[in-house]
């Protein structure tokens, strides 16, 4: 049995699917919310370097580090608006964020 | 035949992990969840050739990402139980959502196939890897074709660096900080005094 392109894409499809899906179920869970994030963004990487693989180009794969990198910093800069926001509110919870509504 | 079976366990426990992430009680399972789909991710790009990128994704996202997230959820004192309630309320919009999206990407890549023009059109062919392995080879473009990229990209991690520290930095008034400017601008005038004293008066 071959293992062909089109295995690895509905694969990363449906990794990208659960990770829109934990958005949702844990709407109330910045950290989860954050960890939903990352999983999306390997599903974007599979995605990347699939392409890169059976196409033979490249560039799929130095433009997965880019977004690896890019991941790398979100993740840091949302953890520590989380530890600041919670420094200040004492919860994580999204409806409490609400400070700039007015 | 073993490239099915390996890319058949390492889907089944990528997918596994990833509802793993999602569904967990506790979110220190959902981390531990994650660096389990990233070791899998891992292992699904050395089946694509892709060695270098693998080892990336487990240095950096099971070595720095996962374990910033471990300390987050285990420094804050968070009451996540609390922060379940109402979970299933958005469950089936986010299930509807999540099928709708499946089906439309299950669709698209069945019936997709890549044109002759993307085929003819490779910007950097990927080389023999029995001559110049995978590393060599991203090495190659990108600190040639992909230099300017390859630097935006290292000012973006300063940036988030930069960034991190300010928004979690805090002067608290109680803590006793050496003030290195205060004693580096100290002057002996300021602080010393020299007094004549004749003998047998006292200073006062």
């Amino acid at each position: 049995m071959q293992i062909g392109m089109a295995h690895f894409l509905v694969l990363s499809a449906i990794l990208f699917t659960l990770g829109v899906f934990g958005i949702f179920l844990n709407r109330r869970n910045v950290i989860i919310i954050l960890m939903s994030i990352e999983l999306i963004l390997l599903s974007v990487t599979i995605n990347l370097v699939t392409f890169s693989s059976y196409l033979h180009d490249l560039t799929g794969q130095v433009f997965s580090m880019f977004i690896l990198t890019v991941a790398a910093a979100e993740a840091a800069i949302g953890l520590a608006v989380l530890v600041s926001f919670f420094r200040n509110k004492s919860s994580i919870a999204v409806e409490d964020i609400s400070s700039l509504k007015g | 035949m073993i490239e099915a079976v390996f890319f058949y366990v390492f889907a089944t426990v990528l997918v596994l992990s990833a509802i793993g992430v999602i569904t967990a009680r506790n979110p220190v399972h959902s981390v531990l969840f994650l660096i389990l789909a990233f070791f899998n991710a891992a292992g699904l790009f050395v089946m694509l050739g892709a060695e270098f990128i693998a080892m990336i994704m487990v240095i950096v996202y099971v070595g720095a990402v996962a374990v910033l997230f471990l300390f987050v959820v285990m420094m804050l004192d968070i009451n996540f139980a609390e922060l379940r309630k109402g979970m299933m309320k958005h469950a089936p919009v986010g299930a509807l959502v999540g099928f709708a999206l499946l089906a439309e990407f299950t669709w698209m890549f069945k019936s997709w196939s890549p044109s002759s023009a993307a085929l003819n059109g490779v910007a950097q062919p990927i080389p023999d890897q029995a001559a110049i392995s995978n590393t060599h080879a991203l090495g190659e473009i990108l600190y040639t074709q992909y230099v300017y990229l390859f630097q935006i990209s290292g000012l973006i991690l300063l940036v988030a660096m930069v960034g991190a520290i300010t928004l979690t930095l805090r002067r608290r008034p109680d803590s006793r900080r050496q003030s290195v400017a205060g004693q580096i601008s100290r002057r002996p005038e300021d602080v010393l005094k020299v007094e004549k004293i004749t003998s047998g008066t006292g200073v006062f």
